[in-house]
């Protein structure tokens, strides 16, 4: 078991570093505020960022369970037809994929 | 432009933004408590940790490693890797909304990548600081809840419910179609589709670093090449 003055030194450490990375950007930013750079990333990063989020959570989920790895794909498949389908109801989409995967992996 | 909605208006709407965040936060959150439990460490830490830190992967991380009293120096290591990818979102966060200087440090604080996703498939006009703070602590309010549940459950759970993290998953990919579909931008998504699969073989466990670092650079790639012709500037977002 820990000690005390052990995980209060972890918490003060994932506080600072986590923090200062999501902080100090925005700093550094604004002196380059209005640059063509700045602009033209804050256009294209977005999709790309959440492209990104969205291949490397599908691995995580593979890596979790690997024997569910064709019931991922199926649910992602399905999560993205529901969303086309009715209407780009997000939180429908994702229930509807995320129920998917769940009873596949739990009951088959 | 729509004129801009009104403030009762706004937070019920960041509040309605968090619902579909919150599938995926909740059910992670109780995860951790349960994961805290399990590794014999006190329950405060489940709270401790998520207003400390508010990283859901870090966190879960970092659970096996106070477990195992990880050298301190080692902890302060995978922090900074887990937790640099956060540097590229202050390029596209709509930081500038926000005018409070309290406000202002607690959307810097509580920038998690849902927050960050669900912000970035908002059509530029319907954003607001109110929304957006809304939705942060709605966000914040589920993981520390989820958590406080996973400790209170405890061993009282005969087996989690396996699969739920899927549901950030399905959450990335509806939000990438969203995003898409009001932006466009083809050559984005086809570099970043590059940069995780060239991650996901080159550095599995750290794909998500390491595809942002990639798909940075050769965003910084795309601009070096369109700079040299000054009439195909983009569009202002």
């Amino acid at each position: 078991m820990p000690s005390t003055s052990y995980l209060l030194a972890v918490l003060a450490i994932a506080f600072t570093i986590t923090l200062a990375l999501r902080a100090l950007p925005f700093a550094a930013l604004r002196a380059l505020r209005g640059s063509a750079m700045v602009r033209r990333l804050s256009v294209w990063m977005p999709v790309g960022i959440l492209a990104i989020l969205a291949v490397t959570a599908l691995h995580g989920t593979m890596a979790t369970d690997p024997h569910g790895t064709g019931y991922a794909l199926l649910a992602v498949a399905a999560t993205i037809g529901a969303h086309l389908a009715f209407g780009r109801r997000t939180i429908l989409s994702v229930g509807i994929g995320t129920t998917l995967y769940v009873v596949l992996l739990n009951t088959l | 432009m729509a004129p801009p909605a009104a403030p009762r208006r706004q937070i019920a709407d960041g509040i309605r933004d968090s619902f579909s965040a919150g599938l995926g936060i909740f059910p992670l959150g109780i995860a951790l408590g349960l994961l805290i439990t399990q590794a014999g460490l006190p329950w405060w830490l489940a709270p401790a940790l998520s207003l400390a830190a508010f990283a859901g992967s870090l966190e879960l991380l970092l659970v096996g490693m106070l477990a195992t009293v990880t050298p301190l120096a080692a902890v302060a290591l995978t922090v900074l890797v887990v937790n640099f990818r956060h540097v590229f979102y202050a390029f596209s966060f709509p930081l500038h909304l926000v005018k409070h200087p309290v406000a202002k440090a607690y959307a810097v604080y509580a920038m998690i990548d849902e927050v960050y996703a669900v912000n970035a498939s908002l059509p530029e006009a319907e954003r607001s600081a109110r929304r957006l703070l809304a939705l942060q602590i709605a966000c914040e309010t589920y993981w520390v809840g989820g958590g406080l549940i996973g400790v209170g459950l405890g061993a009282m759970l005969p087996a989690p419910i396996k699969g739920l993290e899927f549901a950030l998953c399905a959450l990335f990919t509806v939000l990438t179609l969203d995003a898409f579909r009001s932006r466009g931008e083809i050559p984005s998504v086809l570099l970043a589709g590059a940069s995780v699969a060239i991650a996901l073989v080159l550095t599995p466990d750290l794909a998500l670093l390491t595809a942002l670092l990639l798909f940075a650079a050769l965003l910084l790639v795309r601009h070096a090449l369109t700079a040299r012709r000054p009439g195909t500037e983009s569009a202002d977002a």
